[in-house]
């Protein structure tokens, strides 16, 4: 049985947390890695009724079916992704219990679900200039009139692939990369940063996608 | 940078997108039974219109789905975006 | 330090207490903050700013504004040096260092003056008629003119500078912060819309900034702070000074570029970005980009000190900066009229003005008639004389028609002279927007014509000149951009600004002054003076046979470099048009083109360079390999390593080392880039049969099997290995590079022609890392790891799969193989990546495990025989010219089956895949290598296929080589040869498989 500390997060060789600093200063951007959070690909059609009560059963999330909405009840997340596909996300560790609530559930109507906890790294960035770091990489309209808490956005930002998920007013938004692309990605929100002085900040592993603090203490899976 | 209209996600830059050439193309249901000649135009043949064109996108960088659209070959104005499976939408005056 | 001899003690937005020194041309300067270069060399008497291009001839500025063709400057110096830059737009700071451009070895003693003496033999089209006999000789008289000629030195090294971009979005972007931009900004702004105004100037104000003008009963500078500070404190109002709107795309997309700083700063972190781009997509665009004033085209009008009149008043107004004291005003409209009054306010004597229309009543021609100026009505400025400088204009009369003139010449003495032919609206970015322009016979000028995209224009941009039509104008259209983003005022609509309506006498057309004496050459009247062309040359292109507006710009030059004609096109054109005896509106405008202004290199990469300039994708224990030495290849944007060098081994050196290890001990190798496919559904069988060329339905759970993907036109596209893992969910491989590709291939198919099978795929490339063992002692390291997969050969036989727990690590442990030895392929989450394999490093110790790059990884496949897709394939091979005739299932359908059956794939002399033995065992073929059957042939030879893999094999002790060659299946034994520059290498043709042909090893 690995010990959890032995597992290795996407940005773990960069060793943030010796440039962290311990709480939010004044800077006009905070970045932080969000480690180690669960997340699970779903797929399945969302015009079926007995698949979305299912999945509401299973998860006790509606299922966001307006593109590119994000629901969540306590822990648990879940992003649209496209019409037939969503992402799950759920605190460090329980992965395994929530993909085989919904395989339970789901039983005998088409669909799929994969764990994709390792896919993609999560960058949570934060501050009053988040949204102007974010407008040099990305062409999605971000105002605040277009886009609030609780809506997602597949799209690029720099020269990658980005999901992006804004968690709350301040602004905090959630960064989803593939984890390849992962330091590609942070050495570029840095640079893109810089002009508005910029903050790194200690993150406790395995947050959930609504920036509380898990409840258990993870999980390492069998 | 054309301004795509994604079914789904709605207005995103066209470079968001990647292009799949003319829409509504059939692969037969029998290649077997096609000449050379049949099995050709339906590989090679495309209408290359000078106008409005009926043409495939992919919202490649997000949701991942395939749609129709009506673009004007020389104005790049885009008059309609459907779903895949559909027909074109009556085109008003 | 010299005295800013031509400064005004008073007046002006310049700030006298702030004094800054500058140099140019080697001298050292001061001027004030609020300055631009160009008004700091006004204000220090420096008339002489540049040559011309072709000519040489002396020049000084014509403008005040980005449309100046003559005061082009290199700025600053070593790395952060920029060319092109226009004196009138550089705003003056501490310690900048300019010099003139296209003169050596000074601006003051030019050599290549001798041109202009020489002008008479360099005509339009002069370059295109002497230069290209003989045809070959151009390469040789291109970079001796270039050298000539010159626009400025393109620095050497790295810009040190950090430039950065920005995307955004808005309602209505207001382009221009004049009188109709700022009232349009205002007007939609308090109706709630996001609006973006961008100006090219450091101030918002636009034309105004260089007037004497009232609005709304106070001085326009008034209502310029007013409107301010009231857009500023509108949240959702954006205000972008020294932001140039470079260019206007498709679908209301636009970009400025912005100056954030003057000057280099340099530091390569990005914290003080030196210009910004922004991208910016409009619902609505209102264009009030004003108008540019034309010059008058007469003998010598390119003299310095002789200016557009709205520079010069421009230069008087905003800062303080006199062009002289003794002023001549030529002109064919009113508005030279307000510069002559605000000259002579200044103390600066007018003399005359020259007025090419009769007496008129009209305010501005009675206010200056009232102060004593003599007005010359209907006169004409035939030439300027002075050396490097005006010093008087000839001035005679007007015959009626107006097209020539007579009677005595009388000489007005000057220091400069102030010159208006009319105002041409800024039409530029209408026109990128596919707008054209139409012509406008009562204001002799090109106004927009119908809108194709969202966009309207206002004010001077639409040829609406007088102040009080600006702001209405510019009211009204910020109203109605507003209101078509959905934007309406609630309430009682706002009232526009009002400026007092002024009558103004009309202007006349006129494009050209009269020889004097009457057929004396124009080859001294310049219409660009940029590029040296003048109304003779014009009139000589019209003569032989140049119609077109477009051949006569790219014939003359006229309109080209870096200001693109911006004062000259319309008189150029409009002297065309006299010349062949056409309408104006029927020769029409050139196209106008992005970018507005220049733009340097830097604002066009943004960031994008160094480090950024590509992302690089890191496998999970990236670091590992850096750690210990490996050497890297590109595979995509992947790194990959591609080797692991121990001190003094050569690439050969540590793959042979990697090599023999994995045949006769162990090896690992970071197989993470390999593509991953999860696909679920109770369909899956059936879809992997349509897009693989072999059969699929009877694949058992927990079993592989490799397949080959075809495009519909029947070529290779991708291979990989496809297990079974559940009754309806597979696991399939790609290649690295084609991970992507793949996945949307089988998007594309399930999308758009297989809606009804249900099937969902989902990337699993990221999410398991994927480390192989491979060798003899594979199996014993792995049985060291695990306690729950069972490993012996009968009950975990080669192409199945097993779950289980390696290191403690729950795994998916796949036997296949690449290497042909026995190998496992362990999966587990890329967290975990790291763990798994320093475990298996050190428990592999003991076994001698070597960790293996992709250059080893290539050789032993190579020894297999195994094709690499992209390597050995290049979209012109089939399974059946790769001798896979096994892997094409000839029941079912799949997708490019029937390609397979077209005559031409059928045809026995097609490219196949074949193995190479060189005769030589120690020598290596070089990939690419074209091959030959017949040494004795003169060039071209006949070749029948090239090398596509070639290593050395150490476990073959030889060399051994792929290729695709012409009917090659039927050439085994034959003897081919590659010639090369020095030598020929000949080979024995073989089949493709060099190692363990009966596949034991990897079974085992």
């Amino acid at each position: 049985m690995p010990k959890s500390y032995l597992r290795q997060s996407a940005l773990a060789h960069l060793h943030l947390e010796a440039h962290a600093v311990e709480v939010a200063g004044d800077a006009g951007v905070d970045l932080c890695e969000r480690p180690f959070r669960g997340q699970l690909v779903l797929r399945g059609d969302c015009t079926d009724n007995a698949f979305r009560d299912a999945v509401q059963q299973a998860l006790g999330v509606t299922l966001p079916v307006e593109p590119n909405s994000v629901t969540n009840v306590d822990q648990v997340s879940v992003i649209w992704l496209g019409p037939d596909e969503w992402l799950v996300v759920v605190p460090d560790g329980h992965e395994q219990a929530i993909e085989q609530e919904l395989r339970e559930a789901l039983a005998g109507i088409h669909f799929a679900v994969t764990d994709v906890g390792d896919s993609r790294a999560v960058i949570g960035i934060s501050g009053p200039h988040a949204r102007d770091v974010l407008k040099k990489g990305c062409s999605v309209d971000l105002h605040p009139r277009v886009f609030g808490p609780g809506q997602c956005a597949q799209t690029a930002l720099a020269r990658c692939h980005m999901l992006l998920h804004q968690v709350n007013q301040a602004p905090t938004y959630d960064i989803y990369v593939h984890r390849s692309f992962a330091d590609y990605i942070w050495c570029w929100l840095e640079d893109a940063a810089q002009e508005f002085g910029l903050a790194i900040i200690a993150q406790a592993p395995g947050a959930s996608a609504g920036a509380r603090a898990p409840e258990s203490e993870p999980v390492v899976p069998a | 940078m054309l301004l795509i209209k994604c079914p789904w996600c709605g207005e995103r830059d066209a470079h968001e997108f990647s292009y799949g050439g003319e829409a509504h193309i059939t692969r037969p249901e029998n290649p077997d039974k096609l000449s050379d000649e049949q099995w050709a135009d339906y590989l090679f043949m495309q209408k290359n219109a000078m106008g409005p064109f009926l043409e495939r996108w992919v919202h490649a960088h997000g949701c991942r789905r395939w749609f129709n659209v009506r673009r004007d070959t020389v104005t790049h104005e885009i008059t309609a975006v459907y779903k895949m499976g559909d027909r074109p939408p009556e085109r008003t005056a | 330090m010299s005295q800013q001899r031509n400064r005004l003690a008073t007046g002006g937005r310049i700030d006298r207490t702030r004094p800054l020194s500058f140099s140019f041309n080697g001298k050292h300067f001061e001027g004030y903050a609020g300055d631009t270069l160009a008004s700091a060399l006004i204000a220090n008497g420096v008339r002489l700013v540049g040559r011309s291009f072709k000519y040489h001839r002396p020049r000084g500025l014509l403008t005040a504004g980005s449309e100046e063709p003559n005061a082009l400057v290199q700025l600053g110096t070593d790395a952060a040096s920029e060319p092109n830059q226009r004196a009138t737009q550089v705003e003056l700071f501490d310690g900048l260092e300019a010099v003139s451009q296209n003169c050596w070895p000074s601006v003051g003693l030019d050599v290549g003056a001798v041109n202009n003496t020489l002008s008479r033999i360099l005509p339009a089209g002069f370059y295109y008629k002497t230069f290209m006999w003989p045809k070959s000789f151009w390469k040789y008289y291109e970079h001796v003119i270039r050298k000539a000629a010159g626009m400025g030195r393109a620095p050497e090294s790295p810009d040190p500078d950090c430039y950065d971009k920005m995307h955004d979005h808005c309602d209505v972007l207001v382009v221009g912060a004049g009188p109709a931009g700022l009232a349009a900004a205002l007007a939609a702004g308090r109706a709630g819309a996001r609006v973006l105004l961008a100006d090219e100037q450091s101030a918002l104000g636009g034309g105004l900034l260089g007037r004497r003008a009232e609005i709304d009963a106070a001085p326009a500078a008034e209502w310029i702070a007013k409107s301010i500070s009231a857009l500023q404190a509108m949240p959702e109002v954006q205000l972008l000074c020294r932001s140039t709107v470079a260019g206007y795309y498709d679908h209301n997309y636009l970009t400025i570029a912005q100056r954030l700083r003057e000057g280099s700063d340099p530091g390569r972190r990005c914290d003080k970005p030196r210009q910004r781009l922004w991208k910016v997509r409009a619902k609505q665009v209102v264009l009030a980009t004003g108008a540019h004033e034309r010059p008058m085209i007469f003998r010598h009008n390119d003299l310095p000190g002789i200016m557009l009149a709205s520079a010069a008043q421009c230069y008087i107004n905003r800062y303080a900066a006199k062009p002289g004291d003794i002023a001549v005003i030529f002109t064919n409209n009113d508005s030279a009229y307000e510069a002559a009054l605000d000259l002579a306010e200044a103390g600066v004597t007018v003399v005359a003005v020259v007025d090419v229309r009769t007496a008129a009543e009209s305010p501005a021609q009675a206010a200056v008639r009232s102060r004593g100026i003599e007005v010359l009505y209907r006169h004409a400025v035939v030439a300027a004389s002075g050396r490097r400088r005006v010093s008087a204009a000839k001035v005679m009369a007007l015959d009626d028609s107006g097209e020539s003139v007579s009677g005595a010449a009388r000489t007005i003495r000057c220091d400069f002279l102030c010159m208006s032919g009319g105002w041409s609206p800024a039409v530029h970015l209408f026109s990128q927007s596919r707008g054209k322009p139409s012509y406008d016979a009562s204001k002799a000028c090109f106004v927009p014509g119908q809108s194709v995209q969202a966009e309207r224009s206002a004010g001077a941009a639409r040829g609406s000149f007088a102040l009080a039509e600006c702001l209405t104008e510019g009211h009204e259209a910020g109203v109605a951009a507003a209101a078509a983003a959905g934007f309406q005022r609630p309430g009682r609509p706002a009232k526009p600004p009002v400026a007092a309506k002024v009558d103004e006498a009309p202007l006349q057309p006129f494009w050209l002054v009269p020889a004097a004496p009457p057929g004396a050459p124009l080859n001294k009247h310049f219409v660009d003076v940029q590029n040296d062309v003048t109304a003779a040359d014009i009139a000589l292109a019209a003569r032989e046979g140049y119609r077109s507006v477009e051949h006569l710009k790219r014939y003359t030059t006229t309109g080209m470099g870096t200001d693109q004609g911006k004062t000259s096109n319309i008189n150029a054109l409009a002297i065309l048009g006299q010349t062949l005896g056409a309408d104006i509106s029927a020769v029409g405008t050139t196209t106008f083109r992005p970018p507005y202004t220049p733009l340097t290199f830097g604002t066009i990469v943004g960031r994008d360079i160094g480090a950024l300039a590509d992302p690089v994708r890191m496998t999970p224990i990236h670091s590992w390999h850096v750690a210990n030495g490996a050497s890297f290849e590109d595979v995509g944007q992947w790194k990959r390593p591609w080797y692991y060098p121990r001190p003094g081994e050569s690439i050969q050196d540590a793959v042979n080392r990697e090599c023999l290890a994995t045949r006769q001990a162990i090896a690992i190798l970071d197989a993470s880039t390999l593509g991953k496919i999860d696909i679920q559904g109770p369909d899956t069988a059936e879809f992997l049969n349509r897009v693989y060329t072999n059969g699929w339905k009877k694949l058992e759970i927990g079993r592989c099997r490799y397949g080959v993907m075809c495009g519909e036109d029947g070529m290779v596209f991708d291979d990989g290995v496809t297990t079974r893992l559940g009754e309806h969910h597979y696991w399939m491989t790609t290649t690295s590079g084609n991970a992507a590709r793949v996945l949307a291939w089988l998007e594309e198919w399930l999308q758009t022609e297989w809606p009804e099978l249900k099937v969902y795929c989902n990337s699993m490339t990221e999410h398991w890392a994927t480390v192989g063992i491979a060798g003899p002692f594979a199996r014993q390291l792995l049985s060291e790891l695990t306690d729950d997969i069972e490993l012996d050969p009968k009950a975990f036989p080669f192409m199945t799969y097993r779950a289980g727990t390696v290191a403690g690590i729950a795994a998916r442990v796949f036997r296949i193989s690449f290497t042909g030895e026995s190998s496992f392929e362990i999966n587990v989450p890329a967290r975990y990546d790291l763990a798994l394999w320093n475990t298996l490093m050190t428990a592999g110790e003991q076994y001698g495990i070597t960790p293996i790059g992709t250059e080893s990884m290539h050789v032993l496949r190579a020894e297999k025989g195994f094709f690499i897709a992209g390597q050995d394939t290049d979209g012109t091979v089939t399974p059946l010219d790769l001798g896979m005739d096994w892997i094409v299932s000839k029941q079912k359908d799949f997708l490019g089956k029937r390609s397979l059956a077209r005559p031409d794939m059928l045809r026995e002399d097609r490219k196949q895949l074949v193995g190479l033995l060189p005769v030589d065992p120690q020598e290596v073929l070089p990939e690419g290598g074209q091959i030959v059957t017949d040494m004795d042939q003169k060039p071209p030879m006949n070749m029948i296929g090239h090398v596509t893999s070639s290593y050395y094999s150490v476990n073959l002790k030889r060399s051994i080589a792929l290729a695709l060659v012409r009917g090659g299946h039927k050439r085994h034994g034959e003897t081919v040869y590659v010639p090369l520059e020095n030598k020929v290498i000949a080979a024995n043709v073989s089949e493709p498989r060099f190692y363990d042909p009966e596949g034991k090893r990897m079974h085992a």
